[in-house]
């Protein structure tokens, strides 16, 4: 993107390589934000469980302001916010960690509900054979509540790998960043929006494909 | 051996269980009767560990239950527990579900495990039913599945939670003819129960639980012909 561009030059095969490269950032910031937001949520799911009054009042507070603040003020703010206590960190990262954090918040949720769909009789059923606690969360309780509440996980990471396009305000040249840029030189929008959608669209379709294929297994 | 002395149980303010005592030698089947809420589920949960009590001792082969220390995992081995609900592992197949604990809890190689599923599978008659999953079995076949789960740890102690009450009638039959095999084999058993034929039939002593109290144990002839307390009288003339 260095490179000197020609003001008002149409959409060539180069800007296709540009919007490929973008996505490509897209998937890696997609990629780390929803793996590490989906551990961290699991975690804050299991304490939402586990300590139900004092888990909702401080957990829960601080994961409902994350849930329900637009994530392009948390991504603003966060940002600027690092660059203040003069923490230097990149548009990419800082995209990353905002991200994973939001993502924990929904999947925190998620994950709360997929241990609570396996009741305390299923439980005891697991216990009163001589697994631990921890076998008994392990083969029991997680294969089960996470069969219940898979396709909401999925929502969510589908959800994040869109949502994601707001790390642009940022200015990393993400694929809707690096859309826009091209919409400003080529003046052709409805082009480059096109392509930019088909982009997000061969990044979910897998997700969601694999998805139903692995729903399928589950139920078979 | 299971032996329980003094045992208090309550559940906040509630006072369920009010100092039981009680001796279940090894080979004896005992079946313990009474109206819900007299604390004969409890009492189940309790011997297994699965509730915390206040007062008493729960002495398993000569192991006190609750006391600190105790591994509960290892001594909840030699006990096969089977609930009213099945709670069979749906996410399993019927093979799998009697395979899991002994492979995580005993560590067994999958083989073996397998091996001893295949073998308890067949011995409630679920010999055709290996890779079914749960939801493909009727519920008197998951209540034997649970059955085949809990002998595959190889149990010295079978305790059942009325274990047919959430069948429709039609099933109740196999599942307590699988229970009558058992006492037939020399399984220590005991059931908490609502039928009273298999009470009658298949136990060495009954005991009637009235309102957290055990009200009286004796062989089933002499509970169910002669009853010393009105309370189990009444309650006999109840659900006969």
């Amino acid at each position: 993107m260095n490179e000197p561009i020609s003001f008002f030059s149409g959409f060539g095969p180069k800007d296709l390589w540009f919007l490929a490269q973008a996505a490509w950032q897209t998937l890696l910031i997609s990629a780390l934000s929803i793996s590490t937001g989906t551990l961290l949520g699991v975690f804050f799911g299991w304490i939402l469980s586990e300590s139900k009054i004092v888990g909702a009042i401080t957990l829960g507070l601080i994961l409902d302001a994350f849930r329900s603040i637009p994530l392009i003020i948390q991504l603003v703010l966060f940002y600027n916010l690092f660059n203040v206590l003069g923490l230097a960190i990149s548009p990419f990262w800082a995209g990353v960690v905002i991200l994973a954090v939001y993502t924990s918040a929904l999947v925190a949720n998620v994950a709360r509900g997929g241990i609570e769909a396996v009741g305390a009789p299923m439980r005891r059923a697991g216990r009163s054979l001589g697994l631990s606690y921890v076998q008994t969360m392990q083969h029991v309780v997680w294969p089960i509540g996470l069969r219940a509440v898979f396709p909401s996980w999925v929502g969510v990471a589908l959800g994040v790998l869109k949502d994601s396009a707001l790390v642009s305000v940022l200015g990393h040249p993400e694929l809707l960043k690096v859309a826009r840029d091209l919409i400003t030189r080529t003046q052709q929008p409805l082009l480059v929006l096109a392509v930019a959608g088909a982009f997000y669209f061969a990044l979910s379709y897998p997700i969601s494909r694999y998805a139903a294929h692995l729903e399928r297994k589950w139920q078979s | 051996m299971i032996e329980i002395k003094g045992l208090h149980k309550y559940f906040g303010d509630l006072h369920v269980l009010k100092g039981i005592d009680l001796t279940v030698k090894k080979g004896e089947v005992l079946s313990i009767i009474g109206a819900s809420g007299s604390g004969k589920s409890t009492l189940l949960y309790c011997i297994n560990g699965l509730e915390a009590i206040q007062q008493g001792e729960v002495l398993v082969d000569g192991v006190s239950v609750h006391a600190k220390g105790t591994n509960l995992n290892q001594l909840r081995t030699k006990m096969g527990m089977v609930f009213q609900q099945f709670n069979s592992f749906p996410h399993l197949t019927a093979l799998e579900n009697v395979a899991l604990a002994p492979k995580i809890v005993k560590g067994k190689s999958k083989a073996e495990a397998k091996e001893i599923a295949r073998a308890q599978l067949q011995h409630v008659g679920l010999g055709d039913k290996f890779d079914s999953y749960p939801s493909a079995l009727s519920g008197g076949q998951q209540q034997r599945l649970a059955i085949a789960r809990a002998l595959a740890m190889e149990p010295s102690y079978m305790l059942f939670d009325e274990a047919t009450s959430a069948l429709d009638p039609e099933l109740v039959g196999e599942v307590l003819d699988t229970m009558r095999l058992l006492a037939e084999e020399g399984m220590t058993m005991i059931c908490v129960t609502h039928e009273m034929g298999f009470a009658r039939d298949v136990s060495d002593r009954v005991a009637f639980f009235h309102q957290g109290i055990m009200e009286e144990i004796g062989p089933p002839k002499q509970i169910f012909s002669e009853p010393k307390s009105e309370h189990t009288a009444k309650f006999l003339a109840n659900v006969r």
